[in-house]
């Protein structure tokens, strides 16, 4: 059974680790997570960034964040890339398996996944 | 919406961005019905507003407070035979003792009674998106009630480690997945027992 002590251990384990994390966020991945994008299917696709990016050990300079609506419902689930230095990157329609593409191929990688993102959905 | 627990995280979210310091997710499951509370202490609305908010043709785009979320819910609850009630105490009234009250009640032998789903996805959703906000969880079912006060987990957490490290979203998901399975093979033990 989990037990609070148990989160007094991971305490102990991370208090170091977070101070080193502060202020190196290279990356933010940011989820729509309005009525729009709960609808359409945003809460599993967070949680695929979520732990793709941990299982990933990319977790020290990427942050996965929510915000609310951002105007284009109809294409929810909408996921953004925010990087320093290069333009935002707008994925539309994800899912939790192309999630897991976009974290190996573009964070890890480098490689913006075009068929997934808004220019490439109105081209077609 | 596929399942109750995203119009739970729908409607939550209004109470984050209301600047709730505390959002309560209470669910009491009975015989035939599940009533689903979600109390805030945020700013809270004026009678005017509290009025509109379940009308989705109302609010336009530049005005909206809130939007569709409260009439999905309100829809889901009614289909089932069940309603919605709303009360709300605005800060400018009541600076002491303010915020908001969604109330939804579902017959759950209702053939369009939506499936529960996933809660836990839905309070992990929250608390990773709102770590400064305080989550206190509790669904009250056959069996032992199933909790979660992110206050509790604050203080044994203190001021070094979010609640949102990935560490501690893990412990949550567990701790809840724990509760819910424990319960489960209690009752099943009691079912041999009598069989």
């Amino acid at each position: 059974m989990k037990s609070l002590a148990e989160l007094a251990e991971i305490r102990e384990r991370m208090k170091d680790k977070i101070a080193l994390r502060e202020g190196n966020n290279e990356i933010r991945i940011v989820v729509g997570m309005a009525t729009c994008g709960i609808a359409a299917g945003a809460r599993p696709v967070l949680n695929a960034f979520v732990e793709g990016v941990n299982a990933q050990g990319l977790e020290d300079h990427v942050t996965v964040t929510q915000t609310g609506c951002i105007g284009i419902c109809q294409y929810e689930p909408v996921v953004e890339v925010f990087q320093a230095g290069k333009d935002k990157v707008t994925y539309v329609k994800m899912t939790a398996e192309k999630a897991a593409r976009v974290i190996s191929e573009h964070i890890k990688g480098g490689k913006v996944v075009e068929e997934y993102t808004i220019t490439y959905a109105k081209k077609a | 919406m596929k399942e109750l627990s995203l119009n739970i995280l729908d409607i939550a979210e209004n109470s984050v961005k209301a600047g709730a310091a505390l959002v309560q997710i209470l669910l009491t499951q009975r015989q035939d019905t599940l009533t689903i509370t979600i109390a805030d202490n945020g700013c809270g609305m004026t009678p005017e507003v509290l009025r509109s908010v379940t009308d989705p043709f109302y609010t336009t785009r530049t005005t909206r407070k809130v939007g569709l979320g409260l009439p999905l819910l309100k829809l889901a609850a009614e289909q089932t035979g069940g309603s919605v009630r709303l009360t709300s105490r605005p800060a400018g009234e009541d600076p002491e003792n303010h915020g908001t009250e969604v109330t939804a009640l579902f017959h759950t032998n209702h053939i369009d009674c939506p499936p529960m789903g996933d809660v836990s996805a839905t309070l992990m959703t929250l608390i990773q998106g709102h770590p400064e906000t305080d989550f206190l969880y509790r669904h009250e079912r056959p069996g032992k009630p199933v909790e979660l006060d992110t206050r509790r987990l604050r203080e044994v957490l203190g001021s070094d480690v979010p609640l949102n490290s990935f560490e501690v979203l893990q412990w949550i998901e567990e701790y809840l997945r724990e509760q819910y399975q424990t319960d489960q093979t209690n009752q099943e033990n009691r079912e041999e027992t009598e069989t």
